[in-house]
């Protein structure tokens, strides 16, 4: 998780990622971002995340973001 | 049939009292039986493309669930038995099936798109080609008509397939219901490329009827005609004047191109979506919003999430994301990180998924090279933009205050105004040479005069015409800005009757008066007719 | 039950204000044809007649400039109406036959051929002009049918506020005055003018590729010379003294053919200026393309004269009612005269 929240403060460093619950729904993450972030994952954590996971559920926040790493750790 | 012919009012308005007098339980159908009357009207002879395009998606979106769930079914049972390695080898095995039927229906369908949309395209840049090389290239053009709608069905249709194989949405497993997701009559003219997961929640379900669901739609179809027949159809005749003319508009004519053509585009498609969107709400049918404000973006990428949204959201999911995460671009992340260093290199693969994303879009908007230009600039700028981000950062950190002034937010909205106009232009010659010539000619221009020597009152329009434009205009402008606040339906659905039917039924004769209709005007086809 | 009530009333009352706001505008909207082009009031005159004419006219301007029915009433005592407008095609002129004789049965019916050369309708405002002016029935919409161009639209013909929609920026005062009345401008269909403008330099006709009339023509003028049958009226051709447009030798043989097949009357005017006494030099007053007063009149009573010898229609000036009416009518006529004599700074001419 605090792997994480460094990859994130380093992509935006004026969110308050901790603690905002939509980071999709009110457009501070936008495409780029996302993909920046996912390459960003990938090299860390070592899963892979595809099209189908990117869905506002999944990228909302920081915990939801987390939740899908470990799920994808999970069946790897 | 255009929207603005005698002909679609009447069906549309025959189809919504027989849409409320049948038993509930049957609205879908009818609405089933509408559409593809509409299509046959539109043309017999296209019926065969989307009754193709509907079995070969419904099919296959049927095999891949079936294999999902055997999938899983399979692993369920033998949860004990297999070893990790098995069940993953099952898996691979499973996918790859899916994928082959996913595959083959993606490229059959963008297969016929190809054809009867791009064919030509192809056939004159290998004439060209060849010729270029000195031989003879003639090639003949295979001159299809375009079936009504085919990119927003296609489109909609792969998104569809590709939910249900990422397994994001359940396979319809009815297909009539499925045909009508594909041929949805409002929505077959210039989209929204609609989205089955939003869009099945409400086309199926029995609606009762409901005044206030239905003066709601209404006064959004209304307003759509306001905006297209009143604003846009009256600026296009200026607009054709100038554009037919390039060798004697330009120069300072071409601000005013620019100016009129965004103006035009604007009213004529989100006049046209809300008419669509209207249409549905009055069905009782919801629909996702295509426009928000697009033209109060502080910046251009602001204005790619705001203008358009159901191509940009498609564009986005089911091309930027799977090309930018998949396994070639992985491995270019890393070449180019080892390459072009860290963060250089980081950034290499986005352009790469971004103009993709970007001359797919523009190939989208039409078979010709000015779009595909157009799209690149877009990427260009939307880049070049990017890049000079941590500079904006850098000077807000400095000067807090001045992002927050409403004349910062101003200068933004006006900066991307003036760019969205300037990329219009594209759009609006349909050639890339008369494009540059115009926009460039601008830069040594030498007939400003005509903004006050009476050239505005030659190029189609009369002094009443800009009256009108200018109040239309504004009318749209104080609209878009209530909207920020609340919806305007509901601020008017708070005053008593009597003011509300003095604004609808002013809004109707404001229409009937003084829209750009019937002899002596051109009726237009829809900009975005044949996408 | 009371809710559902008060929905009701809002609904009737809405639709009411509707319909009536949207007929005042529409009133108000349409060409009243009043002054300027008046040729536009012409059909819708008819229906105010008492309708037993002995001769009715049909065709475009080669009737209703040409022909004054006052002489034919004055100096022959012959009940007649011109029942033409402004390059009023042949289906058109069929259909407003069609429509007259649905009213009554003439003893004669005169139709000008020149519109035979336009098998199409060539201008919208004329199609208006011929059929907006007619009372709804099946003639009427089967004229809009048969004249109807590419982008015309017969709900416009329907409801002509769609048609006229944005002549709100050119609302005279007469178009306040004459929402709900008329004002007659016509004589019996008449339209007259008393300028002079002598017949100089008139071309001649170029060489056509194909002289023979188009089929659809025919097709109008056979059902003319069909209807006229049954109903058992006299048709007879003519073919005015316009130098302008060229009338053709082939056209007037075919025209001869066609009337000596059907035998049917065939009256060239233009064979018969010596016999008619028209002067090209004070009887137009355009050059050639129409008569004035003068040419009317001589025309008219060259006419009066054929129908009365060759048809034998009486004379009905002892009928007294039927001299009323038409001693109004001579009032308005030399009033008119007057009028116009005045404007043009003309001496009026003793007959």
């Amino acid at each position: 998780m605090e792997k994480l929240l460094a990859i994130l403060n380093e992509l935006h460093s004026d969110v308050d990622f901790e603690n905002e619950q939509n980071l999709i729904d009110d457009g501070i993450l936008d495409s780029m971002d996302i993909i920046s972030l996912i390459t960003e994952i990938s090299d860390e954590y070592d899963v892979t995340i595809t099209a189908k996971d990117i869905i506002p559920a999944n990228f909302n926040s920081a915990e939801a973001l987390y939740e899908l790493i470990k799920r994808l750790e999970d069946e790897e | 049939m255009l929207f603005t012919s005698y002909g679609f009012l009447a069906f549309a308005a025959v189809f919504l009292l027989l849409y409320y007098t049948v038993p509930k339980k049957l609205q879908w159908s009818l609405l089933l039986a509408a559409s593809y009357i509409f299509y046959f009207i539109a043309g017999p002879e296209f019926l065969p493309y989307i009754i193709a395009t509907t079995a070969t998606v419904f099919l296959s979106a049927l095999l891949i669930e079936r294999n999902a769930v055997k999938q899983s079914e399979f692993i369920k049972e033998h949860k004990e038995e297999l070893t990790k390695e098995q069940k993953k080898e099952y898996k691979d095995k499973q996918k790859r099936k899916r994928l082959t039927v996913f595959v083959l229906c993606l490229l059959a369908n963008l297969g016929i798109l190809a054809v009867v949309k791009y064919a030509d395209f192809f056939v004159s840049n290998i004439n060209g080609v060849v010729n270029a090389f000195g031989g003879e290239g003639n090639l003949s053009f295979i001159s299809l008509a375009v079936p009504l709608g085919i990119s927003f069905y296609t489109f909609q249709s792969i998104g569809y397939l590709t939910d249900v194989y990422r397994g994001t949405v359940k396979a319809e497993r009815n297909i009539f219901k499925f045909a009508l997701f594909v041929s949805f009559f409002p929505q077959l003219i210039q989209g929204p490329i609609g989205r089955y997961g939003a869009l099945s929640e409400t086309l199926y379900s029995p609606h009762k009827f409901d005044t206030k669901t239905v003066a709601y739609g209404l006064e959004r179809v209304l307003w759509g005609y306001f905006k297209k027949m009143v604003i846009a159809d009256r600026i296009l005749v200026a607009v054709s004047t100038m554009i037919k003319a390039p060798a004697e508009y330009n120069g300072a004519y071409s601000l005013l191109i620019m100016l009129f053509y965004t103006i035009q585009l604007y009213a004529d498609f989100t006049g046209g979506i809300d008419i669509t969107i209207g249409l549905a709400e009055a069905m009782g049918i919801k629909m996702s919003e295509n426009f928000i404000r697009p033209y109060f973006s502080k910046s251009l990428k602001e204005y790619w999430r705001r203008w358009h949204i159901s191509m940009c959201s498609w564009f986005r999911e089911y091309l930027f994301y799977p090309v930018s995460v998949s396994k070639p671009m992985q491995k270019i992340t890393k070449f180019s990180k080892k390459l072009l260093g860290e963060k250089v290199g980081k950034r290499f693969p986005l352009y790469i998924s971004t103009a993709i994303v970007w001359f797919a879009t523009g190939i989208w908007h039409g078979a010709s090279w000015n779009f595909i230009v157009w799209g690149m600039c877009n990427w260009i700028v939307l880049m070049v933009s990017e890049e000079f981000e941590p500079l904006y950062k850098k000077f807000h950190e400095k000067f807090p205050r001045v992002g927050k002034t409403f004349a910062y937010k101003l200068l933004c909205v006006g900066r991307t105004f003036a760019l969205v106009c300037a990329l219009n232009l594209f759009d609006c010659y349909r050639s890339i040479a008369d494009t540059g010539r115009v926009f460039f000619s601008l830069f040594y221009a030498k007939n400003w005069n005509i903004f006050v020597d009476g050239a505005l009152l030659e190029v189609g329009l009369t002094v009443t015409d800009y009256v009108i434009l200018a109040c239309g205009i504004a009318l749209m402008i104080i609209v878009s800005l209530l909207q920020r606040k609340e919806s305007v339906r509901d601020i008017i659905s708070r005053r008593p009757y009597p003011a509300r039917f003095v604004i609808w039924y002013g809004l109707f004769l404001i229409i009937l008066l003084m829209g750009a209709y019937g002899i002596g005007y051109d009726a237009s086809q829809f900009i975005y007719n044949q996408f | 039950m009371k809710t559902s009530a008060k929905k009701w009333i809002k609904f009737c009352v809405s639709a009411v204000i509707v319909v009536i706001t949207l007929w005042l505008l529409q009133c108000l909207l349409l060409p009243k044809y009043v002054a300027g082009t008046v040729e536009g009031a012409f059909i819708a005159e008819y229906y105010d007649e008492v309708k037993d004419h002995d001769v009715i006219f049909v065709g475009d301007c080669e009737v209703y400039e040409n022909f004054s029915p006052i002489v034919l009433w004055r100096d022959y005592g012959i009940n007649s109406y011109i029942r033409g407008s402004a390059e009023q095609y042949v289906f058109q002129s069929y259909y407003i036959l069609e429509d007259t004789l649905s009213y009554e049965t003439p003893d004669a019916v005169i139709f000008n051929i020149q519109s035979l050369c336009f098998p199409e309708s060539r201008n919208e405002a004329y199609n208006r002009m011929s059929i907006e002016g007619m009372k709804w029935s099946s003639s009427k919409v089967n004229s809009i049918f048969a004249s109807m161009r590419e982008e015309e639209r017969f709900l416009d013909y329907v409801f002509p506020i769609l048609r006229y929609h944005s002549r709100w920026e050119q609302l005279k005062s007469e178009d306040f005055e004459y929402m709900f009345k008329t004002k007659k401008v016509s004589h019996n269909g008449y339209y007259m003018r008393v300028d002079v403008r002598p017949a100089e330099n008139v071309p001649t006709g170029k060489p056509l590729a194909d002289y023979s009339f188009d089929s659809r023509s025919i097709k109008y003028l056979d059902m003319m010379r069909e209807l006229c049958a049954e109903k058992g009226v006299e048709l007879i051709l003519i073919k005015a003294p316009s130098l302008y447009p060229y009338w053709y030798e082939e056209w007037d043989l075919q025209i001869k053919d066609y009337a000596d097949k059907n035998e049917l009357k065939y009256i060239n005017f233009l064979e018969l200026t010596e016999e008619t006494g028209i002067n090209y030099n004070t009887d137009t007053y355009d050059a050639g393309l129409h008569m004035n007063l003068a040419g009317a009149e001589k025309l008219s009573r060259w006419l009066g004269e054929y129908l009365t010898t060759e048809l034998g229609l009486e004379d009905r000036r002892t009928e007294k009612e039927l001299a009323a009416r038409w001693e109004e009518k001579t009032a308005f006529y030399e009033a008119e005269k007057k009028y116009q004599y005045e404007l043009y700074g003309m001496n009026e001419k003793a007959d």
